[in-house]
Parts: C-alpha cells; structure tokens; sequence
C-alpha cells in the first residue's frame, strides 16, 4: 500500500474488520470442522433458495421504495410529536420475533382489529398467511429501519444547499432532481442490502405469516439440518449459501453507492423552504399518516397486551432487566469500538472489504455463531460462565451492520473536508480524531449506539448451548413464560423490554444531538 | 450495570470453587429450570438427601439438549441429561455417551418400559387443544372434511411437531399422506415452537392448536379457567416420554444413580404434575392432584419404539412436506 498521509491510521479499522470477519467465518468453520459427512445441494435445497430469495428481494425492494416517501416527508416537515414518532420507528425491529407475530396478527390476524372491522360490514376476514403476509411482516420491520437511515441521508445534506436552494427558487420537482436524487443513489443501495439480509435469515417469521412449508427458508433448513439431522456439515454448508449471497448484495450495493457528496457545511440547522405547496403538503400527511397507522397499530396492539399485567409481573422479569442492561451496555460499548474505527477506515478510500466484513454479520446464521463459537470455548471455559459475554459480543456483530451504515457516509464527508487542512495543521492521528472527527459524528455516534443498545435488548438466538439459568436476558425470559403457558406475564415482560429498548434507544440517540436541529 | 453483571458472574465463579460438596451437574431443557418450572424444587429436595450440590443447567429443548451433549462428547461435565424423549433415543443411545442404569421401578405409563439406559421420569399425549364451547371433531379424517382451523407446529424445528407428525404415521401408516393433503386447507399455518402455536389459539387465529391433553389442567389449576378442553380422537393418541439417563464419563456415577432413582421417587414425581404439566411416571402416593381427573384420557397410546420412530421419521417428514406444499 502507498504510504499516503491520512488524516487517522487505517488499521484500527482494519483491524476491527479482522476481528469480525475471523469470528464470522471462524465460527462456520468450527462448525463445518465437526462434520462428519460430505454434503450436497439438494432440491428441497434450491427450493428453499427460490422462496428465501424471492421474499428477501420483495421485502427490501418495498421496504425501501416506501421509506423514500416516508422520509422525504420526515425531513421536510416539523409537526408535533415528529421525534416521538422517529423514535418509535426503532420500535418494531427490536422486538422478540414472537411478540411482534402476535402484535401483527392482533391487527392483520383472522380474528384481528381489521378482520372485525370487515365482519362488521359482512366482508369475510383477512387472510394474512402466505407471501404477501411475509413480506408485510418484513416491511413492518423494516421500514422503519429503512426509513432511518434513508431520513439520515436527508440530514447529512448540508443546510447551506436548502438555503441555496431556496434563494434560487428551487423546489418539488427540481428539488428532488438536484438534491434528493443524488443522495438517495448514494444511500438506497446501502439500505437495500441491509434488509436484504436480514430478511434472508428470517425464519420463524417466514414460517408462521408464510403458512406452512412453502415459506420454508434457508435458515429453516438450518435449524433443520442441526436439530432434526444433527448433520453439521449441511448447517455450516447452509449458512455458507447465506453469507455468500449477503456478499454479493453488499458488493453489488457498495460499488452501486459510490459517489461523492454534497461536500462540507457550516452545521447550521436545516431550514426548509420546498415543499409548500397544498398539494406536497398532503402528499406528506398522508404518507406520514399511514406509515404511522401500520408501525403503531401492531406497537399498541402490543402496548395493550402488556398493561394490564405489567405491575405484576414476577421477580425473575426484573432480575432479568438488570442483566438485559448490562448485556445491552457492552455490546454498544463494541458496537463503537469496532464500528469508528471501520467508519474512520471506509472514509479513507481503503474500505470495501471492511465495510462488506460489517455486513456479514447480518447474513451469519445465529444457530451457526453459537454453535461454532460453543466448539472453540467449551474445551477450554465452562460455557455457561460465558453466555453474557457470548451474547453481548454477538448482538453487536449484528449491530454493526446497522452502526456502519449510519457512520461511514458522515466519516466520508468528514475526512473528504477537513482530512487535507488536518494534515496541513499537523494534527493526524490522535488529534485529529478528538477534535475533527468525533465532534462532527457525534449525532451519527448517538444514533449508531441508540441502535445498538436497543437491537442489543431486543435480540436472542444464540445463546441456546451457553445456557445459564441464572442470568437469563428478559427476551429469553419472555419466551420461558410463554413456554410455561403464561402468556399475560410474557406479554407484560415484552411490553417492559419495548419500554427499555425505546428508552435506551431515545437516550443515546437525543444524547449525540443535543445542540443539533430542533 | 455492567459492573453488577460481571460482579454476579466472579460471585458464582468463587461459590462454585468454594463448596467441596460433590456437585452433579444435569443437563436439562430450559422450562425445566424455570422458576416456575420442577427444577427449583427438585434441587431443593434433592440436596436435602444427597449431601451434594445439585447443578441444572438448561439448554433450550431436548434436541437442543441432545446436541450440546454430542458437541461435547465424552469431555462432557454432565454426569445427567435429563429431558430427551423417545424420539431422540435412537439418536442418543448411537452416540455411545450413556450408561446402563440401575433403577427399578413400576412405572404407571400406558406402555411397558424396559429400557437398560432410559430412564422415564414423564409422559403426556400429544392432542389438539380447544375452547370446550367447540364441538370438536373425533378423528383425523374428520377433522380433515370439517372446516375446523388448526395451527401446529413444524416437525423440523419443533418436538411436538414432530410428535404431530408421528402420530398420523402410527395411526394411518401408509395413508398417512392422504391425510396430511386432507389437513392441508384446515393448516391455518405453522410454527416454529409450540409457544408460537399457543399464543397463535389464544389470540384466536385457530379453533385447535397441537398441544397435550394435559395442558386444560394448567388452565384449570393455574388460572382457574374451565374453558379449554382437549379432543380425544378415536385413532388413539401419540404420546411422549419423557427421559433421563446417566452419561459414561459421569465423575459421581454413583451420586447419578442415586439422582435416577430419587427421580422415580415421591419426593420428584409429586412435583411433576403442576409445574411440568405432565403425568408422573410413577404416581405418587399421593395421587393426582385435584383437575387432573376432568382431563381426557385417550382409549388407546400410539407410540413407535425409539428405532421406529429413527426409521419412519425421514418418510414421515417427506409425506408432510409434500401434503402441505401443495
């Protein structure tokens, strides 16, 4: 490599890339390591492939092509509750799986809200299970996501083009030409590959809203070769198939989000002046109105459940809580640790490859992570002293797709602007990173670990071989009471995760823009 | 808060190295160990007679538990695993890692049991679980030509999946498809476990859903509810059996015979019934506990010897795929 003056040194960055990539395909390869047998792609394999692939590509294309209206709305309007509402679209995708199904079928079920609406005015009931019922469950929970960081685009647009913009007049159309257009090329991509692999791994949402063994996906396969087959070279072969896809749609979006920016600001809030007409205004109720209706109806459906047993609930709930926190604090504590330095790295020009090493763990299979990482620790460390660590360090290879998306355009804009006149002053390195970088991503930092700490509350799935009885995190606990038939209590358990992750998330998040746009 | 994790984790490090009692270590699944699960009160009475420390370690369900034993083979700390059932023996007694037991006992279970390493601790049949206002339908092809809407759970990823889909294989062997292409237009989906399928009945998605014939009881004891009821089907019903045994490698073999026979005893079997939801392999001298006699009890018990059910089971699952993706 040249040895380029740079502003901060790529190899932390590359180095936590390392990190990442080694515990990905590790972890696959400690498992493929046990197999006994040779494997084959067979039909029922190619099957599940077409299905898998089918729902993912639907799921992310309409994710993302209905968070564009969403948040071109968010961005060009200020009303009341607007952060409420921005914070709730953190809400569903940290929900255990279970609880968001059952939230959704209490709105879009057979006996749901909608259905008795319909029978109300003899109309038969909806039938949500099938394709169609997959996809609504995936952009239920990943609109919201897309529709974040698409919002985060819309903010990383300095103030000064909304103000040239309105000096010379321009709006609606040309606006969304000159303006919008380009930083959605710059920002769609990345997005759609991050919901595309999040809806390649999903299985029991798959299986339950799909009806039955015709949604059956690659992660099913999985779980299937593992449990019904204990045939671990099929798994990790599997789980291989998941992560090269996941590859090539991250490449494909990487190279296909390339471009530069709209170059540095003077971070003066954004005003905006487009948009007035009667017609963009209603255009943007509407589309705000209904994102909300569809995000807050399954949330309150939820919300209900809960109440009335949220008081009650029994002392292992709150034990819980406490080690959910903790879980919850150092995996953001990683997420950063890993993420800046990758950020920092990409901004560089050095970054493909550690950004691509940032997605993969979106595409890893959970059941696939804990068990390799179960094989490399068992010989040498009681696992069950092991299983926060374990889970800690796993929620935040899945956070840090999302931590990544978030930092690198803003890293980008900060060393493309100030890397050369931080050489000229001769602070590389140290200061640079303290007083350049870190203040101007500091909005981007609050809202990566807001993310992080919420999704780390939220997500469950590895840990099954490293159980501890008595640390067990609340969406562990929220499936036990269920196990145990009580369903009230889980409920309330996952109204009080909801209420931690959405606290935890709004913190942080408020936390890194606190002198930001109003 | 990370502190009082952490500072919890090095607590139950140094208790662990401070007792000198022998301690047993049981491998079990996760609602086992529950608070509101048999495992609170299963070591409490245990450790009241063993002069040991009883260790339950949850994995997350049989086959899950049966796995972890597999990845760590003859290294393993487990001198118990408790919490596989008949579907999984084959595939336990293969890996080698289990010893003989020494327990004797009249088991009350509608089969007879003479197993040199699996030891019983539980039983219950697998039925479809419904609101008692309903009039259920008595068998699988009735059930097939009604308009009744089921939810179950996926063979492949789940234990009563499985048991749902053994039961239609013991009853209609070779028709067995004809059937599952007759459930196909009642399937209203299926899950991935069964607290999906049971939260999916109680928010009313399904007339039925795939459970036990012992779960109104829980209903009925816990919660003082008389509306669910089971249907008793007249092909008879499949059951599970649910088993314990001591592994090889044990360091405290003979701490782990003492665990097993404990285990047939009255002092386990009595806490069985309303924290596991099962019927004890042994009833207790105590009897049932009251609401167990209002719950039905099948006229026959379907169930495949463990090399069966190994034998059937790929079939079987290839059956159902093929039914339900039609």
């Amino acid at each position: 490599m040249a040895a380029r003056a740079q502003p901060v040194s790529p190899w932390p960055g590359l180095g936590a890339a390392a990190i990442v990539a080694a515990l990905i395909l590790g972890t696959l390869l400690a498992v493929a390591w046990r197999a006994d047998a040779a494997v084959r792609f067979g039909g029922a394999d190619w099957a599940a492939l077409r299905f898998t692939l089918l729902q993912a590509v639907l799921s992310s294309v309409l994710s993302v092509a209905l968070a564009v209206p969403v948040a071109r709305a968010l961005a060009r309007r200020r009303f009341a509750g607007r952060h409420v509402l921005i914070a709730l679209l953190g809400a569903p995708f940290i929900l255990p799986v279970i609880v968001a199904i059952l939230g959704l079928l209490t709105v879009f079920g057979r006996a749901g809200w909608i259905s008795a609406a319909l029978g109300a005015i003899d109309l038969p009931p909806l039938s949500i299970y099938g394709l169609h019922g997959v996809v609504l469950a995936h952009v239920f929970f990943n609109l919201p996501l897309a529709t974040r960081l698409l919002l985060q685009g819309w903010q990383d647009v300095p103030g000064e083009r909304f103000r040239m913009a309105a000096t010379l007049g321009v709006d609606g159309w040309a606006m969304w030409r000159l303006i919008e257009v380009p930083m959605l090329l710059r920002v769609v991509p990345g997005a759609l590959a991050v919901v595309f692999a999040l809806s390649l791994t999903s299985f029991a949402v798959a299986l339950t809203l799909g009806g039955g063994p015709r949604a059956t996906t690659i992660e099913l396969a999985i779980y299937q070769a593992f449990r019904f087959d204990f045939d671990l070279g099929r798994a990790a072969m599997l789980s291989g198939v998941q992560l090269l896809l996941t590859g090539i749609a991250a490449w494909c979006a990487l190279k296909a989000g390339q471009g530069d920016g709209f170059g540095a600001g003077l971070d003066r809030a954004v005003r905006r002046w487009d948009g007035t007409g009667a017609g963009a205004r209603v255009l943007d109720v509407l589309w705000v109105g209904l994102a909300a209706l569809f995000l807050l109806l399954p949330l309150s459906a939820i919300v209900l459940a809960g109440l009335g047993s949220l008081g009650g609930l029994p002392g292992v709930v709150w034990q819980a809580v406490l080690v959910s926190l903790g879980v919850s604090v150092a995996s953001t504590a990683l997420v950063l640790l890993l993420a800046v330095p990758m950020a920092a790295t990409v901004a560089l020009g050095r970054g493909r490859a550690v950004e691509m090493a940032g997605i993969l763990g979106l595409a890893a299979s959970p059941l696939v992570i804990g068990t390799g990482l179960f094989i490399m620790v068992y010989r040498v460390a009681d696992p069950a002293v092991l299983a926060l660590p374990v889970t800690a360090l796993v929620n935040a290879l899945m956070a840090l797709p999302f931590a990544l998306r978030i930092l690198v355009p803003q890293a980008r804009e900060v060393v493309a602007r100030y890397g050369r006149l931080g050489l000229s002053l001769d602070m590389a390195g140290g200061p640079f990173l303290r007083h350049v970088l870190l203040p101007r991503m500091r909005a981007q930092i609050g809202f990566a670990a807001g993310l992080a700490a919420a999704l780390s509350m939220g997500d469950l799935g590895v840990i099954a071989l490293f159980a501890d009885p008595d640390t067990a995190t609340l969406p562990l606990q929220v499936y036990r009471l269920m196990g145990a038939y009580r369903m009230d209590d889980a409920a309330g358990a996952a109204l009080l995760l909801l209420i931690l992750s959405m606290g935890a998330f709004w913190a942080l998040d408020r936390g890194g823009r606190w002198n930001a746009e109003a | 808060m990370k502190h009082l994790v952490f500072a919890a984790g090095i607590l139950s490090v140094a208790g662990a190295v401070a007792a000198d009692t022998p301690e047993l270590t049981v491998y079990t699944y996760d609602s086992f160990v529950a608070d509101w699960g048999p495992g609170p009160q299963v070591e409490a009475a245990f450790e009241a007679q063993c002069g040991c420390d009883l260790r339950l370690v949850g994995v997350e369900d049989g086959a899950a538990l049966l796995a972890r034993v597999r990845l760590e083979g003859a290294r393993s700390d487990a001198d118990i695993v408790l919490g596989l059932d008949t579907n999984l023996i084959a595939a336990a007694r293969a890996t080698g890692l289990f010893a003989e037991h020494r327990v004797e006992a009249e088991f009350d279970l509608p089969v007879s049991w003479s197993d040199p390493v699996f030891v019983p601790y539980d039983w219950g049949y697998f039925a479809f679980v419904h609101n008692a206002d309903l009039v259920a339908p008595a068998n699988f092809r009735a059930l097939a030509d009604s308009d009744t809407r089921i939810v179950i759970q996926d063979p492949r990823s789940s234990t009563p999946g499985l048991g749902l889909l053994l039961w239609v294989k013991a009853a209609y062997g070779d028709d067995a498809s004809g059937i599952w292409e007759g459930l196909a237009d009642n399937i209203v989906t299926v899950t991935k476990g069964w607290s999906e399928a049971y939260g999916l009945f109680l928010e009313g998605e399904a007339d039925m859903v795939l459970s036990y014939t012992t779960s109104p009881a829980y209903h009925l004891i816990a919660e003082g509810d008389a509306s669910r009821a089971a249907a008793a089907f007249e092909e008879g019903h499949y059951m599970q059996i649910e088993v314990a045994a001591r592994l090889a490698a044990s360091d405290h073999p003979e701490l782990a015979d003492r665990f097993l026979a404990f285990m047939v005893s009255d002092a386990f079997q009595s806490i069985i019934p309303t924290t596991n939801w099962m019927y004890p392999a042994v009833i207790p001298r105590s009897g049932l506990p009251d609401g167990f006699e209002t719950l039905v009890t099948p006229e026959k018990a379907l169930l495949f010897t463990p090399d069966e059910a190994a034998a059937v089971r790929e079939g079987a699952l290839d059956e159902w795929l093929r039914g339900l993706s039609q």
